[in-house]
């Protein structure tokens, strides 16, 4: 079963909250990772990892530079579902 | 025509265990204000990014076998041993510049070990668990009594002052292991491999071949992928580790130790994070101020648990080695 949109963004956003302390609200679609969130590329990884589990997709490492927003992220996720 | 003559095969033996463990670092402590300009950083960045304070480095004079030396050395007293008892050197380094001879031969002599059987193994960051499982392999087969596992770096010949992935972490020194037979289980089943696929992720600038055609390029310095080094290491090896254990047929609770390769401290936490390891388990933190020494970092963190009590004899280890190739090896052992 494919996720909504909603979905992935709210799925997303409890990941990004338990690896940053952040408040889920605070990860919003236009939120940069590293200027707004403040997430290095490591962390960065750790959540690609998290999500790619929660959200059974996989995304190579080369494509994870190019997820510069949490919108992006969200986009490409909802594109990667089986 | 007479009958055929039936061989005998070497007499196996059932148990073995690490008998000693000692380490040599470099002499010089490295900060990271020294080192921070040429890559526009900062003390700050270094430590968030990777926990390291300072990083021991040798100084010029000394060389890989130096250092592997002055390990080995240490290694053979604690064990009440003299190179003479060794009848197997395995040497794993990166840092070794000769195709031939093997580092191992030259050091086996330095040692007195000679004619023990000597080779280099390449499996950089992995090497000293590599080499462990070898030596417990041969020590079982009954093709060595006692083995000496020498894992040494002077990984300061392979920096490039201005690289920003990798150079920056890397330190300089050795550690050493005395394998021997023992009455009593000590070494897990290592469960090791690797993936060639990926080999890319941690590589040399250029090959000694290439150097040869072009001169201006100098000496081949290393560079990783990071953050994919980091995903592949905290999250493929954990599983490694926890594989390492159920092979040994032991649980999380039973362990007292944990010896990570000390590649970067957010691995280390994340490895710990991803084991569901109890809090009780100490764990190998000697990146903070000895860096990451490649192939010598579990030896020397490992020594450096049982020289502070906060290790003791006879803990159980959980130990993985992981890097460049990319190779990994883990196994449970007992501690001497």
């Amino acid at each position: 079963m494919a996720y909504t949109s909603q979905e992935i963004l709210e799925g997303l956003a409890e990941i990004v909250a338990e690896e940053t302390g952040l408040p889920t609200d605070a990860v919003a679609p236009e939120k940069s990772f590293t200027d707004d969130l403040d997430i290095d590329s490591l962390s960065m990884m750790t959540i690609v990892t998290h999500a790619e589990d929660k959200f059974d997709v996989r995304i190579p490492d080369d494509d994870v530079k190019n997820l510069t927003t949490v919108g992006d992220a969200v986009t490409y996720i909802e594109g990667a579902q089986a | 025509m007479s009958a055929r003559a039936t061989l005998r095969q070497a007499e196996p033996v059932r148990y073995s265990r690490i008998w000693s463990i000692a380490g040599e670092r470099g002499s010089e402590t490295v900060t990271n204000d020294d080192i921070a300009g040429p890559i526009d950083s900062s003390d700050e960045w270094i430590r968030q990014r990777t926990g390291i304070v300072t990083r021991r480095r040798a100084t010029g004079d000394v060389d890989v076998l130096d250092l592997a030396e002055a390990a080995a050395r240490k290694a053979l007293d604690t064990a009440g041993l003299t190179g003479a008892d060794v009848d197997a050197v395995i040497l794993s380094t990166i840092t070794y510049f000769h195709q031939t001879p093997s580092g191992a031969a030259i050091l086996a002599e330095r040692i007195g070990a000679t004619p023990a059987a000597a080779y280099d193994i390449s499996a950089a960051c992995a090497g000293y668990a590599y080499g462990i499982g070898q030596a417990d392999a041969l020590v079982r087969s009954g093709a060595a009594r006692h083995v000496l596992v020498i894992g040494a770096e002077k990984l300061s010949d392979v920096i490039d002052p201005t690289d920003r992935s990798i150079s920056f972490l890397l330190g300089d020194g050795a550690g050493a292991a005395v394998v021997g037979p023992s009455d009593t289980p000590g070494i897990g089943p290592t469960v090791w491999g690797s993936d060639g696929a990926k080999a890319q992720a941690i590589r040399q600038t250029h090959s000694l071949a290439e150097l040869a055609n072009d001169p201006s390029l100098g000496m081949p310095t290393l560079r990783q992928d990071g953050p994919s080094v980091f995903k592949w290491a905290s999250f493929q090896m954990a599983p490694i580790a926890a594989k390492a254990m159920a092979e040994a047929g032991v649980e999380p609770d039973d362990i007292q130790v944990f010896v990570p390769h000390q590649a970067n401290m957010r691995i280390i936490d994340q490895m710990v994070k991803q084991l569901r390891l109890p809090e009780t388990v100490v764990v190998g933190r000697d990146i903070v101020d000895t860096g990451n020494t490649s192939a010598a970092s579990i030896p020397l963190a490992t020594e450096r648990l049982l020289a502070e009590g906060a290790a003791r004899p006879g803990d159980l280890a959980l130990q993985i080695g992981f890097g460049a190739g990319l190779v990994y090896a883990a196994q449970v052992v007992v501690l001497p």
